[in-house]
């Protein structure tokens, strides 16, 4: 026995309400956000992801009081990440109770970013998102701006590249998987897994329970990450890791 | 009834205490830079995060060393993650000198023997849920040996005592991660983020009488 895999719902947050984008569009609100990740704590989920897609800067700030407000009532870790830009918001976030921060077109736009801020406040704490789409078989490239800019790097390079620049875990979404609730990409996920020595968390696509299973299984990730089939209440975290642990994946029960 | 936390500017202590004070029942939880503060507490939490260098830096540049070594001698003293390794001799990382309350050294996982059962390479740093496997010790108290608690750490102690040792986990090599002398108790993982189990030891802890 050792370390489990770990199960992390997702939360997208707008303005301090939860919602699930389906490929980033069609957005629905699905509530609160601190009493969501509560009722995941009471589940087994072993850590919660808030994903800040607040548009307007105006609003933006709204997410540190959620953090704060978490950070009060949940007592397992919180990543947040989304329109992460300074070394500054990363420490904000922080300050205000998140475990670990994450970081997407920012990290493509400045990689010193993602050095200037884990020398700052250490990997442990600094987490680089990678949306990536296939290009070719066996080829996938870094997208950013949700899916819309084709940065032209290649994902498992720029994974070992930020993994050099202290990134202390990397969130891997397949850009053609997300929304779908066809599974993960697993050789994308396996790829990338298998590229560096930082933890993976796989993401985009989650529809059922064995595709979980799978992308720890085949894919090799440490944790997989989902959104939707915990929010509208199809699966629980806890009957997610039942079946994990049915495929004699270990997981915290 | 006060516990302080102590604050020496390494990283955020909103978790470590909005966890105590759900579980302290009637006693002030105080973050504190403040080695008055430190002195006049009932109780003393010491955290840690990022490098011991860094930590050790900071907790000297605010002339906070002689109020935990104070406190480690009189007082129950929770030490987490850097908290307990600073209480080593030294460590690798950075070559640096602890404060010498246990006698040991601090090591990085040995990158050679980092290999799971399924032969599959494994990851430093060693983060997530890891079981824990019990000495007994008052600080266990209604928590299930196995347990397991949210590890972030890349750095183990190894205590030159073992009887120190009150528990211990496996990754890649068995390792130590919680010690206990008399009025000390200090864990590797942390507490304030492993859910129920976490919180029941914050719980002993501030309900403790060594």
């Amino acid at each position: 026995m050792g370390l489990a895999k770990r199960i992390i719902p997702c939360l997208d947050v707008t303005a301090g309400r939860v919602v699930k984008g389906t490929n980033f569009v069609a957005l629905r609100d699905a509530g609160d956000p601190v009493e969501i990740a509560r009722r995941y704590d009471e589940q087994g989920a072993d850590e919660v992801t808030f994903l800040d897609i607040t548009a307007s800067s105006d609003q933006r700030d709204i997410i540190l009081h959620i953090v704060e407000a978490c950070a009060e009532q949940v007592f397992i870790p919180l990543t947040v990440g989304g329109g992460v830009r300074k070394v500054e918001d990363v420490r904000r976030l922080l300050n205000a109770g998140a475990d670990k921060v994450s970081m997407n077109t920012a990290a493509v736009q400045n990689p010193d970013l993602v050095f200037d801020a884990s020398s700052k406040v250490g990997s442990q704490c600094i987490v680089v998102a990678i949306d990536a789409k296939q290009v070719a078989p066996g080829q996938w490239s870094v997208f950013t701006h949700g899916g819309r800019n084709n940065t032209g790097l290649d994902a498992i390079a720029w994974a070992q590249r930020v993994e050099a620049l202290g990134a202390g875990e990397i969130l891997l979404t397949s850009m053609d998987r997300d929304g779908t609730k066809n599974g993960f990409d697993l050789a994308l996920t396996r790829a990338v897994a298998d590229a560096v020595r930082v933890p993976v968390i796989a993401s985009g696509g989650v529809g059922n329970l064995q595709h979980l299973a799978d992308g720890v299984a085949e894919g090799r990730a440490d944790a997989v990450l989902a959104a939707s089939i915990f929010h509208f209440g199809e699966f629980t975290v806890r009957q997610a890791k039942e079946y994990m642990q049915g495929r004699g994946i270990e997981v915290r029960l | 009834m006060t516990i302080a936390v102590i604050d020496y500017g390494m990283g955020n202590l909103r978790s470590v205490s909005k966890a105590l004070e759900h579980v302290a029942g009637g006693q002030d939880v105080v973050v504190t830079a403040d080695p008055a503060v430190v002195a006049a507490a009932d109780r003393v939490v010491f955290p840690g995060q990022g490098a011991m260098p860094d930590c050790m830096r900071e907790l000297d540049a605010r002339g906070l060393r002689p109020a935990v070594l104070a406190a480690a001698r009189a007082k129950p003293f929770l030490g987490i993650c850097i908290g307990l390794q600073m209480l080593f001799d030294h460590s690798e990382e950075g070559d640096v000198t602890g404060l010498g309350v246990f006698a040991g050294e601090v090591r990085r996982f040995p990158e050679a023997r980092m290999v799971g059962a399924d032969g599959q390479r494994l990851k430093v740093p060693h983060m997530g849920w890891n079981q824990v496997q019990q000495r007994p010790h008052a600080l266990w108290h209604d928590i299930a040996d196995g347990a397991r608690f949210y590890f972030v750490h890349s750095y183990c102690v190894q205590p030159r005592d073992a009887a120190l040792v009150a528990g211990s986990a496996d990754y890649g090599i068995p390792f130590t991660c919680a010690v206990g002398r008399d009025n000390i108790f200090a864990v590797q993982f942390h507490p304030e983020k492993s859910a129920r189990d976490g919180l029941q030891l914050l719980k002993n802890f501030a309900e403790w009488r060594p």
